[in-house]
């Protein structure tokens, strides 16, 4: 009898595939099943009632969760579009420096290396309204009052948005760094030849030959998205008064703290998909884009 | 005359201009991180002083207290450092094994369907932390392999692999598909010419995507937070949460494990820091 065997790029996928199912897949069909049930961790025979959508509609018509929903949309494109612009300029200015630019780069490398949690922690420690080193270098130069950073609403997003801006934008900075390496010089020249102005040289040159660059970043990015969570949980636990509340820390917060399983995995399916929107959108601008320049293989 | 002159000024002052930018950025990046590591050689009242002392003095006990054990707060240090260790170490290892035979079989086979696949493993690490933890703290713990480090280093193996998949495709790929073919008409069987030929050669990328690993697992929260819950398996940066009380944050000791925790992240990082960024750019833009 002729044994069937499996094609050799199958097996040497198959590890990949196997774990992956059994951690990451497995545990999403349940989440998914569970979504449709008022399963609570405190009542565990919950799990085998079916309400069919009631968590679904009840997050729907949630207010509180929509104004989470909002808010990580919103922290997600100004985070995002800040990072894409400090890191371009951070790399335009390191490519111009003359000397010294090794040293330059390793110190981009600086924020990567941190946890998001060590990050939040240490941001939550210099914005502290008492002890901070921002209020305390702002008292020192004669300013009487204390900015309550993470107990004010507005001034709560903003720190968490710097810490996170922080941590991500060397990742920008050092990919489009490496692009400019990777640039060929004729272009430029010939441009320059031509008369080109500063600004259409890297509007029309620069730009699009670091573009597939950009989107690996981008992309890179998209896959952690949800790192945000780790610095708001520690910086101010989705505080004050859910001012500052994403959907992952209310989604955690209602899984564990009320241990209302059904309902967080209901906004867990949301989050997931709000994530793989993002990575499906930039995947394709970064096949798009190299596409473009012939780099395709 | 008085053109040139102008002229010349000006780009004297975009100099300046680009210099003090620059200056600022890598202020910016530098100053939070040397914050801490000055502040955890910084005694209690110090750090809490007020108004602020700008001239720091130095002592060491926040460290004695940190490896002292049981020190102040009773923060056991030493087993989270020893944990993440185990925890990372392994589950880089794992990936590592199984990131490379997916990435070789991406770069060395054709078959139907592939860009699907590709992008089906990516997907898989889209996933947020926090959503997965909550089926998987429900599974591991119906398995009974919560707070085991068997149980961490299999979440995070599932979180490393389609990464490493993604990195370790664009170095094979980067070798010349006649170098094994050579090492086979020598003789070679396939499985030999991946080991002495091709792997060497992509060595400096498995390394790169190790690194990676590592440092996700090193640094990871959201599953940790969960999926740990006593000494025996706690990782650090969970251990960091316990110097912060209901009222009260122990500043000083919360710095020290900090910088305990970023010192092996640094010397990783710097030891391989070229291939680092080679490792992203060939994977992404020529994968």
């Amino acid at each position: 009898m002729p044994r069937r065997r499996f094609p050799e790029w199958l097996v040497l996928l198959l590890p990949a595939f196997i774990v992956i199912a059994a951690v990451v897949l497995i545990p999403l069909i349940f989440s998914l099943y569970s979504s449709f049930t008022p399963y609570k961790l405190t009542r565990p025979s919950t799990l085998w009632r079916w309400v069919g959508t009631y968590n679904y509609e009840k997050i729907l018509t949630d207010a509180k969760f929509w104004a989470a929903f909002g808010r990580t949309v919103l922290f997600l494109t100004i985070a995002l579009n800040l990072e894409l612009i400090l890191g371009l300029g951070i790399a335009l200015m390191v490519n111009k420096v003359t000397w010294g630019q090794r040293t330059l780069r390793t110190i981009l490398m600086f924020p990567m290396m941190f946890s998001p949690i060590l990050v939040g922690f240490q941001f939550k420690f210099i914005f502290n309204d008492n002890i901070g080193l921002v209020n305390n270098v702002l008292q020192s130069l004669g300013s009487n009052t204390a900015l309550p950073w993470l107990v004010d609403g507005k001034l709560a997003m903003f720190s968490i948005l710097f810490a996170e801006i922080w941590m991500s934008t060397s990742v920008f900075a050092i990919l489009i760094l490496a692009g400019l390496f990777a640039m060929p010089r004729d272009p430029l020249e010939a441009a320059k030849v031509d008369g080109c102005t500063a600004w259409q040289t890297f509007r029309h040159i620069t730009l699009p030959f670091l573009m597939p660059f950009i989107f690996i970043a981008m992309t890179i990015r998209s896959l952690d998205v949800a790192r945000a969570y780790d610095i708001v949980q520690i910086m101010t636990g989705g505080g004050p008064a859910r001012r500052t509340e994403l959907l992952w820390t209310l989604m955690s917060r209602t899984g564990y703290v009320d241990a209302r399983m059904g309902l967080a995995n209901a906004m867990g399916y949301v989050s997931i998909i709000l994530s793989i929107l993002f990575t499906i959108y930039f995947f394709r601008k970064l096949s798009a884009a190299r596409a473009e320049l012939g780099m395709a293989g | 005359m008085d053109r040139n002159l102008t002229h010349r000024n000006r780009r004297r002052v975009l100099k300046a201009v680009h210099f003090v930018a620059l200056f600022l950025t890598m202020a910016i990046i530098c100053i939070p991180g040397l914050w801490i590591v000055l502040n955890s050689f910084r005694p209690t009242v110090e750090i809490m002083a007020k108004p602020p002392v700008w001239t720091p003095s130095f002592t060491l006990d926040h460290y004695r207290a940190m490896f002292g054990g049981a020190g102040e707060g009773g923060v056991p240090v030493f087993s989270y450092f020893r944990n993440s260790m185990i925890v990372s170490v392994t589950s880089t290892v794992i990936a590592i094994l199984i990131g490379m035979s997916g990435g070789y079989a991406f770069a060395r086979y054709r078959f139907k369907g592939k860009g699907a696949y590709f992008v089906g493993l990516m997907l898989f690490r889209a996933v947020p932390g926090v959503a997965l933890s909550l089926p998987l703290f429900i599974v591991f713990a119906r398995v009974g392999i919560i707070d085991t480090h068997f149980g961490l280093i299999l979440a995070y193996v599932a979180m490393n692999v389609p990464f490493t998949v993604w990195l370790t495709d664009g170095f094979f790929r980067q070798i010349p598909k006649e170098l094994h073919e050579a090492a086979e008409i020598d003789g070679c069987t396939r499985w030999q010419a991946f080991w002495k030929v091709e792997f060497p050669v992509a060595r400096s990328g498995v390394a790169s995507a190790a690194i990676f690993a590592f440092l996700t697992s090193w640094n990871e929260f959201a599953l940790a937070s969960q999926l740990t819950r006593s000494v025996g398996s706690k990782t650090m940066p969970v251990g960091l949460l316990d110097f912060t009380a209901e009222f009260t944050i122990n500043w000083g000791g919360m710095c020290a494990l900090a910088v305990l925790m970023i010192i092996p992240a640094l010397i990783l990082t710097f030891l391989v820091q070229k291939h680092l960024i080679a490792g992203l750019t060939f994977g992404g833009v020529k994968g």
